[in-house]
C-alpha cells in the first residue's frame, strides 16, 4: 500500500510539472485541442482521428506554424464516457485555453459538449456523418448530413440495381433512428410502397445475427428486388456480415449498403464473403487522385506503418483543420468570435480533387461515393455524384424540419423558419 | 466436305463447291464477328457496355466465349489502354488474346483489368450458367443450373433443355427442370400447359426461391394458371411457416449454446466457488487472442495447418486464460473470500487493466481471425437453413459441458473441488491443501473462459471489448440456472437462448431482450435461488 502511494504521489508531481511546463509556454504556441476517445467502446474508432490530428499538427508546423507560432496539441481522453466528453472538453477550453477542439465521433458525446462550447464560447470541429437536424453556431459539421450520404446511396440503388423492396437495418439509437426515418420519408416520396419496406433495429454490439438475416431473406425473395441499407454501428458489422456470408446471401442476391463501415472496419474482417457489398462515403483510400497518394503516403510514414489505412472521417478532419488554419489567417487571430465569423466561405481542397466550401450552416460541400468491397479491404468506386453536394442542416425530407433553415452569417440563426419568418424552430 | 478429286476437277464442280463452302461457313463467320465486336464493348470502362459485351459474348457460342466470362468474373480480363485490346491474363500469370486464343507477350503495366459491380456479377453469372450447362464437372454443372434458375434469362432456354437431354444425374436433372420452370413461367409466350407443369414443378421446390420465382407470374396469365400459382405459393409458404417456428427453436439452441460457453466457466469460479468474478468476459477475450496470435504464426510459417488452427489454439487459450485466472486468485482474490463487495470491485478492476493491457500491446482494432473452411457456409436440412459454424459451436458447447462435468464428478480433483466447497474446514483437516485447490479450481474455471473464447472468435469480434459483451449474460445464466449446479447453466442457457429468439420475431431484437429480462427478474424474485436450487446443509455456509 505503501509503495503504491508514493507512486500515485509521483506521478500527481509529474502531472503537475508537466502542466506547470506547459502553462509557462502558452506565449509561444497556439493550442489545439483533440478530444477522442483513447480506451473504452469508442476507442476502435477514435483513436485513428487523434493520430490523424497529431500528423496534421505536425505537418502545419514543418510549413511554419500559423501566425509564426508553433501548435501545439492538447490531447486528453473521454474514454467513450459521454459525461467525461463534457468535463474534457471543459478542460481543454478553462485550462489549457485551446484556440479550437477538433473531437467527438457517437451524436451523443456531441450533445454533451454543446453547452460547455456554448457557455465557453469556443469551436468545435466534428468529423463524422451525422443524423443532422442540428446547427450550431460554435460547431462546424465537417462529416455528412444524411443528403450527402444516405440519400444519393439509396438513388444510386434505385437506379443502378433497380431495388424496389428496403430493408432499414440499423443499431437502436439516435443515428439510424433519424437516418432511417429520413431514408422512410423519402422513399415514400418516391412511391415506395410501406409493405416494401422494412425496418430493424438492433442493440449495441449484437452479435446473434440468425433471425434478423433469415428475415431479410425471407423479405427479400418476394420476387422484386431487394437491398439492406444498414445504419448497423460499430462492432455489431462483423457478425452480421459473417452470418449474411454463412447464410449464403451474396452481393449480387441482396446487396447492404452501409453508411458506418469504412477502411478501418474492414481491416479486422475477412472480406472474402462480403465482396460487392456498398459503402457510401465522401472519401476512399482507393480513390486516385494526386492529393490522395500524397496524403496516404506522408500518413504511412507517420504511421511507420506500410498497411495504415485511411479513411473518410479523417479526410474530413484533413479539411476542417485546413480551414481553421485558412480561417485564422484570414482572421489574424485565434480568437474564436472572430475565426467562426471568418469560417464560412472558406474553401479548402479535399483529397478527391475536388474543392469543399463550408457553407453558412456550418455544413460543407463534398462530393457522394459510392464503392464496392473488394477483396483487399478496399472499396472500388462504381459511381460518384457529378459535383460537390452541400450539406443541409435540416432534411428536407422530414415535417418538422423542412421549413428550417440554417444561416449563421445573414440571419446568425441556426434553426430559423422560413414559413414564420422567425429564428427558433419548427 | 469438298469430296477429294480423283478426276481432273471440272469448273462447274469447283464453283458448287466453292459456293457450298461459303454457304456453310458463313454462319461461323458470323458468329465470330458478333464475337469480336462484343470484346470491342469491354474496352468502353463502362458497367452497361461491360454488361453487354458478357451477354454478346455468351450468345456468340465461340469456343473462348467460357474463358472470357471466366476471366471477367475472377478479374483476370485485361484492356490495354493504348489500343483497346482485350486480353485474358490465366492464373499463372501469363497472357493469351482474347480474340484469338493465342498466347500474346504483354507488359501487366499496361493493362487493366475489366472492372466489375453487381449488375455486372449477376450478368457474368447467368452467362457461366448458360456456358458450363454441358461441364463434364457435376459440381459445374449443379451451379451452372442453379444460375440459371436465379438468372431466369430466357435466352438460356434453348441451351438448357439440350442439357437436360443428355443429363443423367438425377439431382441435377431435378435442378434442370426447376430452371426451365422458372423461365417458362415468367415468359410471356408460354403456353398455359407449360406455365402449369412449371408450377407443379416450382411447388415441388417449395422453398422461398420457388415463392419468388411463382410471385413473378405475369398478370395476363389465364385466371387459371393463376390460381393454381396462388395456392402453390400458399402451399408452400405454410410449410415454411412451420418449418420458420422449428428453425427458431434451431436458432435458440444455438444463442443458447453461445450462452453456455460464455457461461459455463463462470459456473465454476462464481457458481462453485462463490467469487463474483468480474473480469471472467476478459478470460474469454484472452482466449479470443490466443486463437489470433496462433493463426497469425500458422498464416506466417505454416499456413497448410490453418484449418487446423483452432484445435491448435485450444489448449493454448486454457493454458493462457488458466495461467492468467490462477495469477489472479493467487495475487487478489485470496485476500478476499467471504467479502463479495470487495471481490466484485476487485476483478472489475482487473477486467479493466486487462482491457486496456491488451488494447495497448495488440490495439483497439478487430484483429481478424478467420474461419477455418469446415466452419464457414451453411447447409439445408429439410428446408432449413443451418450454418456450419453454428452447429461446431452447439456441438463444442455440449462437449465441453460433458468434459466439465465428468471432472467435477469423475476425478480427484473434482472430488476436492467438491468437498472444500461444501466443507473447507473439513477438507483441510483431511489433509487437503484447500488454498492449492482455491487456485486450481479458479483456474479451471478461467481456463474454460479460455477455451469458449477459442469458440466465439469464430462469430464475434476479437477486440479489447469481446468479454464486456458476455459478462452480463454470463451472470443471468448462473443466477437463473441456481448458482452451484451446472446442469442449471445448461438448462439456464438453453431456456434463455429458445426464449429469446421465439420472442424476437413478434418483439424484435431490442424489445423482446427486455421482455426476457423483466421476465428473468421476476422469476428471481419468486425463486432467489434459480432454477435448480441446491439443498442441504452446506448451503448457507
Amino acid at each position: 500500500m505503501n509503495i503504491s502511494r508514493r507512486v500515485a504521489l509521483g506521478m500527481l508531481a509529474a502531472t503537475a510539472m508537466t502542466a506547470g511546463g506547459a502553462a509557462a509556454q502558452a506565449q509561444k504556441t497556439i493550442k489545439v485541442g483533440i478530444l477522442h476517445s483513447l480506451s473504452g467502446t469508442m476507442a476502435i474508432s477514435e483513436t485513428t482521428l487523434k493520430d490523424t490530428m497529431l500528423f496534421l499538427i505536425e505537418e502545419q508546423n514543418k510549413k511554419g506554424g500559423l501566425l509564426g507560432k508553433k501548435l501545439e496539441a492538447v490531447v486528453v481522453d473521454p474514454a467513450s464516457n459521454w459525461p467525461l466528453f463534457a468535463e474534457k472538453a471543459r478542460e481543454l477550453i478553462a485550462q489549457n485555453k485551446v484556440a479550437a477542439v477538433f473531437g467527438c465521433w457517437t451524436s451523443v458525446s456531441r450533445k454533451s459538449v454543446l453547452p460547455v462550447f456554448k457557455e465557453l464560447n469556443n469551436i468545435l470541429f466534428y468529423p463524422v456523418q451525422y443524423e443532422g437536424e442540428e446547427s450550431e453556431r460554435n460547431v462546424f459539421y465537417t462529416g455528412a448530413a444524411p443528403n450527402q450520404q444516405a440519400i444519393p446511396a439509396v438513388d444510386y440503388l434505385a437506379k443502378e440495381e433497380k431495388v424496389e423492396r428496403w430493408v432499414l437495418a440499423g443499431t437502436d439509437y439516435v443515428y439510424p433512428r433519424t437516418t432511417n426515418k429520413i431514408l422512410e420519408a423519402y422513399l415514400k416520396s418516391k412511391g415506395v410502397k410501406s409493405e416494401d419496406i422494412m425496418i430493424s433495429y438492433t442493440p449495441f454490439g449484437h452479435a446473434d445475427w440468425q433471425t434478423i438475416v433469415s428475415d431479410i431473406k425471407k423479405f427479400g425473395s418476394s420476387g422484386k428486388k431487394t437491398a439492406v441499407v444498414s445504419t448497423i454501428n460499430g462492432d455489431a458489422n462483423v457478425p452480421f456480415y459473417k452470418e449474411l456470408g454463412n447464410q449464403g446471401i451474396k452481393a449480387t442476391d441482396i446487396p447492404v449498403v452501409a453508411f458506418s463501415v469504412g477502411e478501418e472496419e474492414l481491416a479486422g474482417i475477412d472480406t472474402k464473403p462480403l465482396l460487392g457489398h456498398l459503402a457510401a462515403w465522401n472519401y476512399f483510400q482507393s480513390i486516385d487522385t494526386p492529393a490522395n497518394a500524397e496524403f496516404i503516403k506522408k500518413w504511412q510514414a507517420f504511421k511507420k506503418n506500410p498497411k495504415a489505412v485511411t479513411n473518410d472521417p479523417m479526410e474530413a478532419h484533413v479539411i476542417g483543420f485546413n480551414m481553421w488554419v485558412k480561417a485564422v489567417e484570414k482572421a489574424k487571430t485565434t480568437d474564436p468570435d472572430k475565426v467562426i465569423d471568418a469560417l464560412p466561405g472558406i474553401e479548402a481542397p479535399n483529397l478527391t480533387g475536388g474543392v469543399s466550401k463550408m457553407l453558412p450552416n456550418h455544413h460543407i460541400t463534398k462530393p457522394v461515393f459510392i464503392g464496392e468491397i473488394k477483396e483487399n479491404g478496399q472499396f472500388d468506386v462504381v459511381w460518384k455524384t457529378d459535383g460537390l453536394v452541400a450539406g443541409d442542416a435540416w432534411s428536407k425530407e422530414l415535417d418538422g424540419s423542412k421549413d428550417l433553415v440554417a444561416d449563421w452569417v445573414e440571419k446568425k440563426c441556426g434553426n430559423f423558419n422560413t414559413k414564420t419568418g422567425k429564428c427558433g424552430g419548427a | 466436305m469438298v469430296p477429294r478429286p480423283e478426276y481432273p476437277v471440272r469448273p462447274v464442280a469447283l464453283l458448287i463447291a466453292f459456293v457450298l463452302g461459303v454457304l456453310l461457313l458463313a454462319p461461323a463467320v458470323a458468329r465470330a464477328d458478333a464475337y469480336t465486336d462484343a470484346l470491342a464493348r469491354f474496352a468502353a470502362d463502362s458497367f452497361s457496355e461491360t454488361e453487354a459485351a458478357i451477354d454478346g459474348v455468351a450468345a456468340s457460342g465461340h469456343p473462348l466465349a467460357a474463358d472470357v466470362v471466366g476471366a471477367v468474373r475472377e478479374g483476370r480480363l485485361m484492356v490495354r489502354a493504348a489500343d483497346k485490346a482485350v486480353f485474358i491474363r490465366d492464373p499463372d500469370g501469363s497472357f493469351r488474346d482474347a480474340g484469338t486464343g493465342s498466347p500474346a507477350a504483354v507488359q501487366g503495366a499496361d493493362l487493366k483489368p475489366v472492372r466489375l459491380n453487381n449488375r455486372v456479377r449477376r450478368a457474368v453469372e447467368a452467362a457461366m450458367g448458360t456456358l458450363t450447362l454441358r461441364s463434364p464437372d457435376r459440381a459445374r454443372r449443379a451451379a451452372a443450373a442453379a444460375a440459371v434458375f436465379k438468372s431466369r434469362d430466357a435466352s438460356a432456354l434453348p441451351a438448357l433443355e439440350a442439357a437436360l437431354a443428355a443429363e443423367t444425374d438425377p439431382a441435377i436433372r431435378r435442378q434442370m427442370q426447376e430452371a426451365r420452370a422458372a423461365i417458362l413461367l415468367t415468359r410471356p409466350e408460354a403456353t398455359p400447359d407449360q406455365r402449369a407443369e412449371a408450377i407443379t414443378v416450382l411447388r415441388a421446390r417449395g422453398d422461398q426461391e420457388a415463392v419468388a420465382v411463382l410471385r413473378n407470374l405475369p398478370a395476363d396469365a389465364p385466371p387459371a394458371i393463376r390460381a393454381m400459382a396462388g395456392d402453390a405459393i400458399t402451399a408452400i409458404e405454410n410449410r415454411i411457416a412451420l418449418l420458420r417456428n422449428v428453425q427458431n427453436v434451431v436458432y435458440g439452441i444455438s444463442l443458447g449454446s453461445v450462452l453456455l460457453l460464455s457461461a459455463i466457466g463462470l459456473a465454476v469460479t462464481f457458481g462453485v466457488m462463490g467469487v463474483i468474478n468480474m473480469a471472467h468476459g476478459e478470460m474469454v477475450m484472452l482466449g479470443a487472442y490466443t486463437t489470433f496470435v496462433v493463426q497469425e504464426v500458422i498464416r506466417s510459417h505454416a499456413p497448410w495447418l490453418f484449418d487446423s488452427s483452432l484445435f491448435i489454439a485450444l489448449p493454448l487459450a486454457f493454458l493462457v486464460a488458466g495461467a492468467v485466472g490462477v495469477l489472479i486468485e493467487r495475487s487478489v482474490i485470496r485476500f478476499l473470500y467471504g467479502r463479495p463487495l470487495e471481490t466484485l470491485l476487485a476483478t472489475w478492476g482487473i477486467s479493466l487493466i486487462l482491457q486496456q493491457a491488451v488494447r495497448t500491446v495488440f490495439g483497439a482494432n478487430n484483429r481478424e481471425v478467420g474461419n477455418p473452411g469446415w466452419m464457414s457456409g451453411s447447409f439445408d436440412l429439410l428446408g432449413l437453413t443451418l450454418t456450419w459454424n453454428r452447429l461446431v459451436i452447439i456441438v463444442f458447447a455440449l462437449v465441453v459441458f460433458a468434459a466439465l462435468l465428468v471432472s467435477l464428478k469423475r476425478t480427484a480433483l473434482g472430488l476436492q473441488i467438491r468437498a472444500v466447497t461444501q466443507n473447507r474446514r473439513m477438507a483441510g483437516a483431511m489433509g487437503i491443501r484447500t488454498d492449492w485447490v482455491d487456485a486450481l479450481t479458479f483456474g479451471l474455471g478461467s481456463g474454460i473462459a479460455g477455451i469458449a473464447g477459442v469458440a466465439l472468435s469464430q462469430i464475434d469480434n476479437v477486440s479489447p471489448n469481446l468479454g464486456q459483451g458476455y459478462i452480463i449474460d454470463s451472470f443471468l445464466v448462473v443466477v437463473f440456472g441456481g448458482v452451484g449446479n451446472l446442469w442449471g447453466t445448461l438448462v439456464g442457457a438453453m431456456s434463455i437462448g429458445i426464449a429469446n429468439k421465439l420472442l424476437e420475431p413478434f418483439a424484435g431484437a431490442v424489445l423482446g431482450k427486455i421482455i426476457l429480462l423483466v421476465a428473468i427478474i421476476l422469476f428471481i424474485q419468486k425463486r432467489p435461488r434459480g432454477l435448480f436450487a441446491l439443498k442441504g446443509r452446506f448451503v448457507e455456509g
